[in-house]
Parts: structure tokens; C-alpha cells; sequence
């Protein structure tokens, strides 16, 4: 829609676009190895890191795939599994 | 077409001459008529030449290219007379008016215009305890021209300057006036 | 109302304070410092109510005005030369976002070699960026352009901003006379800024983001629709304007074009001389067209005023490299074209860097149009 200025005063709409669907890798996370040291969680740049009480897992709505969790992982507790879909 | 009288500002950077131009329009303006100021910078040096212009008329001044053709020229450091042709286009009926110690026959000056010369120097030392000689040549100009009262002057020197300062401006134009008056 | 002698840069400021402006970003260049430091004056001695910012760059100006236009402050910029180049992208930015920030741009010649004296090279150059582009010719009407360009830019309708475009030191560092309205008449005139939109913590937007090539052409087709309403706004805000202080102003400045056959086409303070070289000539056969607004560009009106003339002569100050002549030429080409009769034109480029323009000069021009010259040509080129 073309509105004034390319203004958008919908808060959150983001939200909307599920980029989930741009990955080929997925993240899976061995709990056996992880440390808590919240590295995953700091550097994931699409927020799909969820942290709750020590435990870990991914958003794979907005997850794109992209490793730097597994890179960052200092322990190797993330691997990057190639997703069949 | 409307008569406009054009003058000349000569000097250096530093000795007010943009100023000098500044002050003759807002004088002219206090007495009723139109006028227009403006400087042309060549290299922005203390000691490099400076040309400003004035203009002055009846009607609204709407030329805005440099003055060739002058009616007066005001020169305020004589040093300039061996550098640059101060004269140059000078109308004939026109008058210089240039500050030096010396005469106009002792002048180096290529005119058919009339040369006055006056010791602005001098006065400024006196009163201003500076060697800054633009409103004083302004006096000269008022006395020799006509074209704007002392009075006139006078209200656009106070209104240009700080009081103190404007005070003394004030006076020594108001002594070198005098000093040219018949 | 009071008149005083003054320079164009006091009169820019002497405009700013009248309109009660919230924000003010510059950065001092030549010859563009005295209306930046009359505001930083103004600002620190309580003069004015306006937030002075100080930046490290023009880049930054722009920038800051942006963001304090996007709060929905009234805001204000001035610039010149390579500062213009330097804010040359945010340009877009503010335009694109549909901000009515104001500007004054004291006109002057682009490097290399290194040139602080006027020619349009600079705003001419920034044609294409959506803002809306006035030119004028003396200091009053710099006063009064910027006054008028808020109520223009700020208006629901249009929401573009304005740049108000003074020769450098041809006006900037010229006195003359200007009327300095008084304040309650400017109040009437131009009301408290309500901004379209803002940004605003308590119910967020967002400005600026993002638009795919599926919307994109769209936006721009919305800020062409946008300037294409101004120039009715120009010419009501110009005529509004003219009640008020009796300085009418419009699209166009015609001066002695009824009879005319020759047309003279300039743009900001080169009118002046222009008008003056006529009148001494004092041949009714001779008019002259100043465009004041060069975007959006009248070119139904210039059609209609030149379409009975024999011959154009258009003279600028800016030249486009590669094509060989000025823009103003081209867009004067552009509005004649497919015509039945067309005037016969020519195109001038005068007055880059500052060299000096005179009646000669004009009447040099005159004397080669009326002997049929057609095509580009050079004033005073050594």
C-alpha cells in the first residue's frame, strides 16, 4: 500500500513475514553439551534463539538458517542439519 | 531610466572597506534614497586588495553587476596607487577621493577627474588612536560629494557600531567633515 | 512594518525568526555563514525560541532536520555549494519522506578548481531530488520566499520541502533595502506547523523503512502527483502573500513581455541586471521571464507566454557538462517542444564562478538574438 511517505503505523509488522520458510540448514541443539553461556542467544540476528531457565530451543518460524549460532557455539553444542522438506 | 550614482571603495583587507561601502548605504537610505552595497573578495588575506561598491538612486536598484564606470572612487590606502589603476573608468565629471600626506599633483593617478586628497590618517590617529581611516573617509566623501549629509552619516555610524566606538567614529568623521568644508 | 538596509544573509534569518521555527541544524560554508551564525545569534540571545543544533557536517544537518521534521517540528537548514553536494543523498530522504523542511541555499559555484564565488551550478544540480525549488532575485524577496516556502511545503496537499535558492554574494553579501514585516502579520499568515505525521513514542510509527520494486514507482508517482498540486500552492501562498504586504508573487515573474518578440529567460538576481539593460534599451520588442520557480517547473505557463514570440534567449548560470548547455535551456526546449510556431531559441551560459554579468553582457546577447543566433553560446569566455 502506498501511503504517505512510505509511513507504516502498524507497530510490530515484521511479524507478518515468516522467514522460517528461507532455510535450508536448521539448527539442532544438544542440550548434553551446553554450558548456558547465551552465546547462541546474543548473536542470533533474527531473534530465534529461546532461552528459558537454562534450556534452549529455536524458533523455526523465523529461523533462516543461517549457522552463526553453531559458529558462535564455543562448545559445539549446535549442529547444522540439513532440513528435508 | 533612473540615475544611479556608483562609487568605488578601494583599500585592503582589514582596514573596513566593505564596511565603508556598508555604512554609505545605510546613510543613504537614513536620507531617503535607495542604495545597495556590496564587496568583491578576492583572496580573503589581511593586506590583500579589496574593491566594495556602493550605489545610490531615487528608485529601487536593481543592477547588480560591478561598477566600472564609477562616479567616485574613495581610496583608502594610497599603496594601492602603484599596485592597481584605481581610476580605471572613473567618469570624467567624477571625483577621487584618495588618502594620502600628499597633494593631487604629486599623485601618481591616471584621471581627467578631479583628485582630492585628504590626511584621514592623521584624524584617525588623533581620535581613533588607530590607523583605521573608512568612516573618516566617508566624512571626505560627504564633505567633497554631497550626496549624503554628515548628519545622515552619522545615525548609520551609531547604528553600525558599538556606543563607544560609534562615539568616536562619529567625531572624527564630524572633524574631518569640517576640515573640508568651504 | 519597519525597512532597514541589510544584507541577504539578515534577511534569510530575519524570515526564520518570523516564522517561529522549533529546530534549526546548519553548518557554516561560504557564502552561506552569516545566515547560520545571525541564527546561532538569535538562538543563544533568546531571540528565537528554536532548538540550535550543531553539527560536525552538512550530511549531519540534513540528517537532524529530517529526524526533528519526522517529530513534527517546524525546521529549518541552510547550506551552499559543497554543502549541498555533501547532503545530496539525504535530499531524497527528506523529500522521499515527504518532510517539509525548509531550506536556504546560498548559491554558489562548484570544485575544482576551488570557487567560493555565485553560480546556480549547485541547486541546479539538485534538480532532480523532489524538492521544491524557488530562485529569487533580491533580498526582499529572499525574505519573503521563505516565509512563504513553510506555508507551500507545510500544506496537507503537497508535503515537499522547499528550497529557497539566493545568489551568493550578488544577494547574500549585498545591502539593500527590505521590509521586515512585523510578527502578528506573519502569524496570520502562516499557522502553527501541524505536522501529517510524527514520530511519536506513545504510538509508534514507522518513517523511511522499506518499499520492494512491487511499490516502490508508486511513491514516486505520489511525489510527482505531490509538487504537481504546488503550483497552485506557489501562486496562493505568492498571492495570499501580496494581500498582506502588497509583494505579490507567483510561478513567473513577466516583465515586459506583452509586445515582446524577444524573450530574455533567467533566474535569480541576473533578473535584476537584466530588467536594468532593457530599460536602458527601452525597446518594447524586448521582454524578459524570470523563473522563479524552477521545480516544479511551469512548463504550461512558459508554453503559453512564448508560444507568439520569434525568438528565446535563455541565460544561466550553471551548465550541464556533456550536454553543452544549462538546464534551464533544456526544460525551456522541453516545454516549446511541438509547437506550430516555434520561437527561434538560444541558450547562454553566463556567469560561472562568479565572473560578473553586465548590461553589456545583456545587450551583447540582445544584439547576437536579434541577428538570428540559435543554439549554445558563452558570455564573456576568454
Amino acid at each position: 500500500m502506498v501511503t504517505l511517505g512510505g509511513h507504516i503505523k502498524e507497530t510490530g509488522s515484521t511479524t507478518k513475514t515468516k522467514t522460517g520458510g528461507w532455510r535450508t540448514f536448521k539448527p539442532v541443539i544438544h542440550m548434553d553439551k551446553c554450558v548456558d553461556c547465551g552465546c547462541c542467544w546474543i548473536f542470533c540476528p533474527d531473534m530465534s534463539i529461546l532461552r528459558k531457565d537454562g534450556e534452549y530451543s529455536v524458533d523455526l518460524e523465523y529461523c533462516k538458517g543461517c549457522g552463526i549460532c553453531s559458529r558462535e557455539c564455543p562448545t559445539g553444542a549446535i549442529e547444522m542439519v540439513l532440513e528435508e522438506k | 531610466m533612473i540615475k544611479i550614482k556608483e562609487i568605488r571603495f578601494h583599500g585592503r583587507a582589514g582596514q573596513g572597506v566593505v564596511t565603508a561601502a556598508d555604512i554609505l548605504a545605510m546613510a543613504a537610505f537614513q536620507a531617503g534614497k535607495y542604495s545597495q552595497a556590496f564587496p568583491f573578495f578576492g583572496v580573503e588575506r589581511r593586506g590583500a586588495p579589496v574593491t566594495a561598491f556602493a550605489r545610490i538612486s531615487d528608485d529601487f536598484i536593481r543592477l547588480r553587476s560591478q561598477i566600472y564606470y564609477p562616479d567616485y572612487i574613495v581610496v583608502q590606502d594610497a599603496t594601492l596607487l602603484d599596485i592597481i589603476d584605481v581610476a580605471k573608468g572613473l567618469k570624467k565629471d567624477g571625483k577621487a577621493i584618495i588618502n594620502t600626506e600628499k597633494k593631487p599633483e604629486e599623485l601618481n593617478i591616471n584621471t581627467d577627474a578631479e583628485v582630492y586628497t585628504v590626511n584621514a590618517t592623521k584624524i584617525a590617529l588623533d581620535i581613533l588612536g588607530v590607523p583605521i581611516v573608512n568612516t573618516l573617509m566617508l566624512g571626505a566623501f560627504a564633505a567633497i560629494t554631497k550626496e549624503v549629509s554628515l548628519e545622515a552619516l552619522q545615525q548609520a555610524i551609531e547604528k553600525r557600531f558599538p556606543p563607544k566606538l560609534a562615539e568616536k567614529n562619529a567625531r572624527a568623521v564630524e572633524v574631518m567633515y569640517k576640515s573640508l568644508e568651504d | 512594518m519597519a525597512t532597514d538596509v541589510i544584507h541577504g544573509s539578515k534577511a534569510v534569518a530575519e524570515a526564520v525568526k518570523l516564522c517561529d521555527v522549533d529546530v534549526i541544524a546548519a553548518y557554516p560554508i561560504t557564502p552561506q555563514t552569516r545566515i547560520s551564525e545571525s541564527l546561532a545569534k538569535f538562538a543563544a540571545t533568546g531571540a528565537i525560541r528554536a532548538e540550535y543544533i550543531k553539527v560536525e557536517s552538512e550530511h549531519s544537518a540534513m540528517s537532524a532536520c529530517i529526524g526533528a521534521s519526522a517529530t513534527g517540528a517546524r525546521t529549518f537548514t541552510a547550506t551552499s555549494s559543497q554543502g549541498l553536494a555533501y547532503m545530496f543523498e539525504l535530499l531524497f530522504v527528506a523529500s522521499g519522506m515527504r518532510l517539509p523542511i525548509v531550506m536556504a541555499n546560498a548559491n554558489r559555484a562548484l570544485s575544482a578548481p576551488l570557487n567560493i564565488w555565485n553560480d546556480q551550478q549547485d541547486s541546479v544540480s539538485a534538480r532532480d531530488c523532489g524538492w521544491i525549488q524557488i530562485y529569487v532575485e533580491t533580498n526582499q524577496e529572499a525574505l519573503d520566499s521563505v516565509i512563504q516556502a513553510y506555508r507551500i511545503s507545510e500544506n496537507h496537499e503537497i508535503l515537499i520541502p522547499s528550497m529557497v535558492c539566493l545568489d551568493g554574494y550578488v544577494l547574500t553579501h549585498t545591502m539593500e533595502p527590505v521590509d521586515i514585516p512585523e510578527q502578528d502579520l506573519i502569524e496570520k499568515y502562516l499557522p502553527p506547523f501541524k505536522p501529517a505525521l510524527s514520530l511519536d513514542p506513545d504510538s509508534p510509527i514507522t518513517l523511511g523503512a522499506f518499499a520492494n520494486p512491487s511499490t516502490y514507482m508508486e511513491f514516486r508517482y505520489e511525489q510527482q502527483k505531490a509538487i504537481e498540486r504546488s503550483f497552485k500552492a506557489i501562486e496562493a501562498a505568492g498571492k495570499e502573500y501580496g494581500k498582506l504586504t502588497g509583494r505579490e508573487y507567483g510561478l513567473l515573474e513577466e516583465y515586459n513581455l506583452d509586445d515582446a518578440e524577444i524573450v530574455l529567460i533567467t533566474m535569480g538576481s541576473l533578473a535584476g541586471t537584466v530588467k536594468e539593460t532593457l530599460a536602458s534599451l527601452n525597446d518594447r520588442r524586448i521582454g524578459l521571464l524570470r523563473v522563479r520557480a524552477f521545480r516544479p517547473f511551469p512548463k504550461d505557463d512558459v508554453r503559453r507566454l512564448l508560444k507568439d514570440v520569434d525568438k528565446v534567449a535563455v541565460i544561466e548560470k550553471d551548465i550541464s557538462v556533456g550536454l553543452g548547455e544549462g538546464a534551464l535551456f533544456s526544460e525551456i526546449k522541453s516545454s516549446l517542444y511541438g509547437l506550430d510556431s516555434q520561437p527561434s531559441m538560444a541558450g547562454f551560459i553566463a556567469g560561472l564562478g562568479g565572473r560578473d554579468v553586465t548590461p553589456e553582457d545583456i545587450a551583447g546577447v540582445v544584439k547576437k538574438v536579434e541577428k538570428g543566433f540559435e543554439g549554445t553560446g558563452w558570455v564573456g569566455l576568454k
